[in-house]
């Protein structure tokens, strides 16, 4: 049997999602279901003086409203920050409350104060029209850079400052700087962006009476997190009581990790009316309530030597959280951003500082990539210019400081196992005919164009991760994965993996793996996630870990299948068990050459026993049955790395940037399905150089969202990009069985640097801030031919 | 969106008549239905011109390329008559929004509306239209009064925009990056006697840029209007583009314009 690991096997969910026959949660309906419609607040800042709901509970079909005050009533609790931080002076983070329906204070604009449920939409929002809130309206904070300045937000909370944290060696890099023939400075924005996933979020609550359970559809990425959350946070209902289902889910790019004030609301309301509950975000709710993505305001510095080795790095950023803390809100600008800012080199010391700050807007959160886009941004902004002062080719600089054994200590956190980053790099300008740049950039100039080029070599730190490692740094949770493989008497097996599949191909990536492991056609294979009554608990999908992590527990438990069957194979066939091979779907015994399918094996475990006889396959201590679960705690993140070469032409008169060529060579570790790891990378990119060239959340300084709806927030379409030029170098990862590494991130992590390098490189090395408009771009133009004037 | 009573009115008579001061004509409704669905407009009535077979069509004659008001840009964008007579405006059509907006929104739907940044009201102004209404013709340079506001009546339909052939045109538009409407478009069109430098996107309302078409009009060559310093005390200031930016890039899609021509 040929190995499906490496083959493009076509997505086994195509079929479903190309026919219209998937199921989301806005696709299911319930019986005698009713309707919300939450009223959100529409200041940025405000205490609630008064709420009368009298006139809205007149209105037809009204079936109950619920605000703030419930909520405290009944002692539903809050949302959370699941990470705790602790400042550099070795204080604990400050986290406001954050209840599900706000009480006294709402702090951005969409923040929900109460909730109509009707008999239908309609009636909903006619009701929830009439509800009136009587706001006092206080100045709003709004801007990174001078949160600290502004009226505190949260009482008790002094300079809107969550934490102020510390990684790395102060003194350490002051020895290196002194040292140093050459610092090299940058001041960049980190722009914030909206993840806008495809589907809006949505939820459908439901309520047994009889079993008094509470059933909650919801559109989310780790539904078993969901729940423990709701439970032992929000105080919804006890877990045995609370099933969360995240059927098919259109997207969440880190915007579903989240419980969200409307799954709590929606849940604890549908056991107080005792009706089922729908809602579904309009796409301006989710512009105004998912949680945003970036924000980060950083002064970094390199110091190097003349002849270009990096000596230290400090790195000041002051990270904006929004309006509340969430799940990943406080470990996205510090661990998953930290370590990774000293990027792929050799720098002998190094520190990362960041002031985390509270701000009226919506809250910010891990979004792809969380926190290494904006590290790799900075490391590699800042090395592109120490190359331009230099007068060191772009390339030749990151080679020389490139590590060049593993494993390989990165200077603050690290240890990253495989890579071979020269290789990439060779890889990458071969590729993009590196060589040939200058001759395309004088074909452009005589267009009257500007031609640019720009490279990122970058690392990242993904598949998170040990829980021993992640909880001693503060994490809530320890985050391994869970699978559970279920043998069928009759052949098919059934995988269900706490990781959850929201455009990952999960249903195809992973079945190709347990047909490998089992012997198994994949036809005969199904992956079941995303509902807590199915599968064991399990952590989810984020941060590139479903298939380093979740898919070794698969792995694991498919071997523990194996080891049974060789047991029962010996037994069955007389034999000893280590005698006993498995191979291609068959165990055989090595000396007799006899064999017993998988298959049949599976079906002598669910009858043990033969007519007419007092025998049993099964060796003692065995039992019937062949199901096996695995729960996999990682020993190290896994650090997929590479190289992207941008190259952008822009028309000085209009500022019309248009990216000519893109390529990445990226190192993924061993690559289970190429189709799958390419729409991975096309959408990574799509999204980075989105960040780099178009996206951009924006808020006034009242704290209203100006980009809230698609005419004003740039998202890329496809005649935006030029065709992905996509190669591959393959160290496998030495601490997982697959040797693979994570690739659902690097795409948006590489290409903002990437993208902007070239831009800047086009404009004789003016700073623009991203995302590179045309209008930004054009006085970039202005300014070049005002010096190049001057300088002739 | 609030409830409002749908008619679908069998010829321009029954729609005008159907018409008051709370109805709208529905034609493509990509503007009219995003506007209720967010609360912006409410209307008790709607009145849907699209069954209206006399409203669909494109005619073009040695002169002239009349279009129906309720014809679809998709349909402007594919018409190989147009695509000969005057290929500068069939591209426009091909440039508006999307495909699910081209193949609904409607030629007459956009003039009426007269957005400050929609990209028909700029040929008409450039091809010395005529718009030709249920009641009378008016002239495009008397059609277009402000932002968002027009020479039609209250339940005045228009039936059909006739365009003049140019001898050369060309339209160019530098897009918003989001919405893909014009932060500025223009349409230069030369005729026999002189040129029109219609601009749209830049001001509230669309315009005949007078400086540019005199300059045009002597001598067609985008070296005539290279480095000319427009006026940008009245042209607009948004989150995409600067009024300065805007003044520049008028210049400079002329002279696209005129090097396309
Ligand atoms: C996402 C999106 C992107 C767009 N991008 C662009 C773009 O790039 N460039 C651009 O120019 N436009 C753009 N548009 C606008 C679109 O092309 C339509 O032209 C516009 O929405 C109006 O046309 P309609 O047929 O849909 O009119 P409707 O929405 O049906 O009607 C609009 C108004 O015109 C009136 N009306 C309609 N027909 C007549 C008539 N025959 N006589 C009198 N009054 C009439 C109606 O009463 C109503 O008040 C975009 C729209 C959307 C939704």
């Amino acid at each position: 049997m040929a190995s499906l690991v490496g083959s493009r096997v076509e997505r086994k969910e195509d079929k479903r999602f190309l026919t219209g026959k998937g199921r989301y949660t806005a696709d299911i309906n319930l019986a005698n279901q009713t309707y919300a419609i939450f009223v959100r607040s529409p200041h940025a800042r405000a205490s609630i003086k008064k709420l009368n709901i009298d006139k809205a509970l007149k209105s037809s079909g009204v079936v109950s409203i619920l605000t703030g005050k419930e909520i405290a009533d009944d002692k539903i609790g809050g949302l959370i920050a699941g990470w705790a931080i602790r400042s550099e002076d070795g204080t604990e983070m400050k986290c406001p409350g954050n209840p599900p329906l706000a009480k006294d204070n709402v702090n951005f604009v969409g923040d929900p104060v109460a909730v109509v449920i009707a008999e239908s939409l309609a009636e909903a929002k006619e009701a929830a029209e009439k509800v009136e809130v009587d706001y006092k309206v206080l100045k709003a904070v709004t801007s990174t850079a001078d949160a600290m300045n502004g009226d505190t937000i949260h009482e008790g909370i002094d300079k809107n400052l969550c934490f102020d944290w510390l990684l790395g060696d102060r003194q350490k890099v002051k020895e290196a700087f002194d040292k140093a023939d050459k610092v090299i400075s940058i001041d960049i924005i980190n722009n914030r962006l909206i993840p806008n996933a495809m589907e809006p979020r949505a939820c459908v609550a439901d309520y047994n009476a009889a079993s008094e359970e509470i059933t909650l559809y919801t559109t989310s990425q780790n539904p078993h997190l969901s729940r423990l959350i709701m439970s032992a946070f929000g105080n919804v209902a006890p877990e045995h009581k609370l099933r969360v289902v995240a059927p098919d889910v259109g997207g969440g790019f880190g915007s579903k990790i989240n419980v969200y004030n409307e799954d709590i609301v929606c849940s604890w309301a549908a056991k107080k009316i005792n009706r089922a509950i729908k809602w579904v975000a309009e796409r301006s709710e989710s512009f105004l309530t998912d949680i945003h993505g970036r924000d980060h305001v950083t002064h970094a510095e390199l110091a190097v030597t003349k002849d270009g080795k990096f000596l230290g790095f400090k790195n000041e950023t002051i990270a904006n959280l929004g309006a509340y803390a969430r799940v990943f809100g406080t470990v996205t600008p510090t661990y998953l951003f930290g370590p990774c800012a000293t990027g792929v080199y050799e720098i002998p010391a190094a520190y990362t500082n960041v002031k985390a700050v509270y701000t009226n807007t919506a809250p910010v959160d891990a979004y792809r990539g969380a926190g290494r886009p904006e590290a790799t941004y900075t490391i590699e902004r800042l090395v592109e210019k120490a190359s331009m002062e230099l007068g060191i080719d772009k390339t030749e600089l990151r080679i020389k400081n490139f590590p060049t054994a593993f494993p390989f200590k990165q200077t603050l956190v690290h240890t990253v196992d495989s890579g071979d980053y020269v290789a990439g790099m060779e890889k990458a300008k071969q590729m993009a005919d590196y060589k040939g740049f200058e001759a395309r950039r004088k074909e452009s100039e005589a267009k009257g164009k500007l031609r640019g080029i720009g490279v990122t070599s970058y690392f990242e730190a993904c598949g998170i991760a040990p829980s021993a490692a992640v909880m001693s740094l503060g994490c809530g949770v320890g985050l391994w994965e869970s699978a559970e493989v279920r043998f069928n008497p009759t052949g098919q097996v059934t995988v269900y993996t706490g990781s959850h599949s929201h455009g990952q191909s999960h249903q195809t990536t992973f079945a190709q793996i347990a047909a490998d492991e089992l012997g198994v056609p994949i036809e005969n294979i199904d992956i079941v996630h995303g509902d807590t009554d199915k599968g064991t608990f399990g952590m989810g999908t984020y941060g590139s870990r479903s298939l380093a992590v979740g898919g070794i527990a698969i792995v694991n438990a498919c071997k523990k299948i194996v080891e049974k069957g060789k047991r029962v194979t010996a037994k069955m066939l007389e034999a000893n068990p280590e005698d006993v091979e498995f191979k291609d779907g068959e165990f055989i015994v090595s000396k007799s050459n006899k064999k017993k399918t998988i298959g049949e094996v599976a079906f002598a475990c669910y009858l043990p026993g033969v007519r007419d006889e007092m025998k049993s396959p099964l060796p003692e201590g065995d039992e019937p049955g062949l199901k096996e679960t695995s729960f996999y705690d990682p020993s190290n993140f896994s650090f997929p790395a590479g190289t992207h070469i941008a190259e952008v032409e822009i028309d000085p008169e209009t500022g019309h940037v248009k990216l000519e060529k893109y390529t990445a060579c990226d190192d993924f570790g061993r690559i289970i399905n190429p189709m799958v790891v390419e729409g991975q990378v096309h959408g990574g990119l799509a999204q980075g150089i989105g960040q780099a060239l178009y996206e951009n959340a924006e808020y006034d300084e009242t704290g209203q969202l100006m980009t809230g709806s698609y005419m004003d927030y740039t998202m890329p379409r496809a005649d935006n990009f030029p065709e992905f030029n996509i190669g591959y170098t393959c160290t496998h990862a030495t601490t997982n069985p697959l040797g693979v590494k994570g690739c659902g991130e690097a795409g948006a992590i590489a290409a903002p640097p990437t993208v902007m390098n070239a831009v800047i490189d086009a404009l004789g090395g003016q700073e623009v801030t991203m995302p590179a408009t045309a209008e930004k771009v054009w006085k970039a133009c202005k300014n070049l031919k005002k010096s190049n004037a001057k300088a002739a | 969106m609030k409830d409002f009573n749908y008619h679908s009115a069998k010829d321009s008579k029954e729609a005008s008549k159907l018409a008051s001061s709370s109805s709208a004509f529905l034609a493509g409704g990509m503007t009219t239905i995003p506007s209720m669905k967010l609360g912006l407009a409410t209307y008790k009535d709607l009145i849907d011109i699209k069954n209206i077979k006399k409203l669909s069509g494109i005619k073009v004659s040695g002169k002239s390329v009349t279009i129906g008001a309720a014809t679809k840009h998709v349909e402007v964008s594919n018409s190989k008559d147009v695509k000969k007579a005057i290929p500068s405006l069939s591209s426009l059509a091909e440039g508006i929004g999307d495909p699910q907006v081209r193949n609904r929104g409607t030629i007459g739907g956009s003039i009426a509306n007269n957005d400050p940044s929609a990209d028909y009201p700029s040929a008409c102004i450039a091809l010395n239209a005529t718009i030709h209404t249920n009641e009378r013709k008016i002239e495009a340079a008397k059609f277009f009064k402000g932002m968002f506001e027009t020479a039609l009546k209250k339940g005045e339909l228009i039936e059909a925009i006739e365009f003049q052939i140019p001898e050369k045109s060309s339209y160019q538009k530098h897009p918003n990056p989001a919405s893909r409407y014009a932060i500025v478009g223009v349409y230069v069109a030369k005729h026999k006697g002189d040129v029109n430098v219609a601009v749209t996107g830049a001001k509230s309302c669309v315009y005949n840029d007078k400086e540019m078409s005199k300059a045009l009009s002597g001598n067609f060559s985008s070296s005539s209007i290279d480095g000319m310093d427009l006026d940008s005390s009245e042209m607009n200031t948004d989150m995409h583009a600067s009024a300065e930016f805007r003044a520049s890039l008028v210049v400079t899609q002329a002279k696209k314009a005129v090097d396309a021509c």
